[in-house]
């Protein structure tokens, strides 16, 4: 089975600061990846190359085998990569439905709509006409991960979608995340801090260090000392 | 003074202010563009309407919707063209670029039209006007322009809030990235929000070519009216801009009903009274 999504020597730059030196990754359908490392370790850099938020050599990311590094964020995401940001950033001027409805803007047919995305977080639908923000850390979190299911996509990427939860949230959140992959065969690219809550919710896991893939694996088969090696650097 | 009678003139005046204003709030609404020609555009839309009714002898209430379709379209490609290209983390580039385009339009007006004031007629309609008992009347003309703006604001209203265009505006707005990431594709939007502005611009230019005698040096006058409405509203809501017209409107008739030297200066220290008590505006969406 070929890759999905892969990434053959993946750069990014920060103005003269280099975030990313040279990422080859990838991820299959219906797999679950995790991708692990200390704060600047460039995860989240990773992610947004990906979806198009940031320029890269064309052929450096490759999409069904097709490139993309090049093409602009509203085009990758019609193709069905989806990003969960970090720190959410729902929109504050719109209520919790609009939220939901702009993930759908490409109009990218398949099982998730508002009435999936309600069943699968029955809360919002209860809070449907509430203005986003409004709502407690969990329940925003739903949002940003409903919103970016409605777009029906191929590839889901959560960046650090634990932060700032509390841990009866968290799990109820990463439930409703094993739900969408196990069920709907949609491939996940998840950022996470607590190593043994990604280690659990991943088949293979990446970990990063400075810029670099310091160690990669199937989840189950990589110590943790391994792990904390590799994340700490040394 | 009759009171009474002020109020409705200074309300009824109030419509053309908030014309001007809401094509001016649309685009700082969606992408906090400024566009300094505003007023500008205005001027330039009498005299295309008074191009048109020269050519064509149409009534000029029929020209409002071709300076419309013309004005819309225009406003696209300017965007498009021109001030996408402004559009970044510097707040000056757009600035800069519409000066100029306030500069180049009056000297071109007045190096094609002259400096002589011109006006568009409409004919025995500009003097109608209906009683309304106890010696008062409201002219037919301003009626209408009051109107028209009520209508611009509702229909403005509905686009923001009710279609997928409108919602895609305020997400563009909240979150320029983000709405990126859901396919939105936010320079062909920015388009889109010009070609609402600017036909809101071909409106006012032309019912501002019936109410007043326009010179091509007019545009910042009415760029600085524009800015005025939409501070005193706040911004967020068109009615808060059409309240904020009006209240201008009213200020200003006011003032020059005290003193024909005050009309102008009372509008401007009723806006320097809001932007003291209430810098967000009066009727402010909660952020």
């Amino acid at each position: 089975m070929s890759a999905l999504l892969e990434t053959r020597g993946l750069v990014a730059y920060y103005g003269d600061f280099q975030a990313l030196f040279g990422i080859d990754a990838e991820i299959r359908e219906g797999e679950r990846v995790a991708l692990i490392g200390s704060n600047g370790a460039g995860k989240s850099t990773f992610l947004t190359s990906i979806a198009g938020l940031r320029q890269s050599l064309a052929e450096s990311i490759l999409f069904d085998g097709a490139p993309i590094g090049r093409r602009p964020a509203a085009e990758v995401a019609s193709l069905g990569i989806a990003l969960v940001p970090e720190g959410r950033r729902l929109f504050a001027s719109l209520s919790v439905e609009e939220n939901l409805l702009m993930g759908a803007f490409n109009r990218r047919s398949g099982h998730w709509t508002l009435a999936t995305v309600y069943e699968l977080f029955p809360v919002l639908a209860e809070k449907k006409n509430a203005a986003a923000l409004s709502l407690s850390g969990g329940q925003q979190q739903m949002v940003a991960i409903g919103r970016a299911l409605m777009a029906n996509p191929r590839l889901l990427m959560c960046d650090e979608i634990s932060l700032g939860l509390a841990p009866a949230v968290i799990k109820e959140v990463y439930a409703a995340l094993g739900t969408v992959s196990a069920d709907h065969g949609v491939s996940v690219i998840l950022v996470e801090q607590d190593i043994e809550l990604a280690r659990a919710m991943s088949d293979r896991a990446y970990c990063f260090t400075h810029g670099t893939v310091s160690l990669s694996g199937k989840s189950d088969e990589l110590s943790r000392e391994a792990i904390s090696a590799a994340y700490f650097g040394v | 003074m009759n009171w009474l009678d002020t109020i409705i003139q200074g309300t009824l005046l109030g419509g053309l202010y908030a014309l001007f204003a809401m094509g001016l709030a649309v685009v700082y609404g969606v992408m906090k563009q400024i566009n300094i020609a505003h007023g500008d555009f205005i001027v330039l839309a009498a005299y295309l309407a008074l191009g048109i009714v020269a050519a064509t002898g149409l009534h000029p209430f029929l020209v409002v919707p071709l300076a419309v379709v013309v004005f819309g379209l225009c406003g696209y490609a300017l965007q498009r063209t021109v001030l996408n290209k402004t559009l970044g983390a510097e707040i000056l580039p757009p600035l800069v670029v519409t000066y100029g385009l306030s500069i180049v339009i009056e000297n071109a007006l007045q190096q094609s039209q002259s400096a002589d004031p011109r006006s568009i007629k409409l004919g025995a309609l500009e003097t109608a006007s209906l009683q309304l008992g106890g010696g008062l009347a409201v002219g037919v003309f301003p009626l209408v322009m009051l109107g028209t703006a009520i209508a611009v604001a509702v229909i403005l209203e509905v686009v923001f809030n009710r279609t997928r265009l409108g919602m895609a505006f305020r997400a563009v707005s909240d979150d320029r990235e983000i709405a990126a990431l859901m396919g939105v594709r936010d320079r062909r939007l920015f388009g889109y929000a010009t070609a609402i502005s600017f036909g809101v611009i071909a409106i006012a230019g032309v019912f501002m070519g019936i109410k007043f005698a326009f010179t091509p040096t007019l545009g910042p006058n009415f760029l600085l009216y524009a800015f005025e409405a939409v501070v005193i509203g706040g911004m967020g809501s068109f009615w808060g801009t059409l309240t904020g017209g009006i209240i201008l409107g009213i200020a200003q008739a006011i003032g020059f009903a005290l003193n024909p030297g005050w009309g102008i200066l009372a509008g401007h220290l009723v806006f320097l009274a809001v932007l003291l008590v209430r810098p967000t505006g009066l009727f402010a969406r909660a952020a």
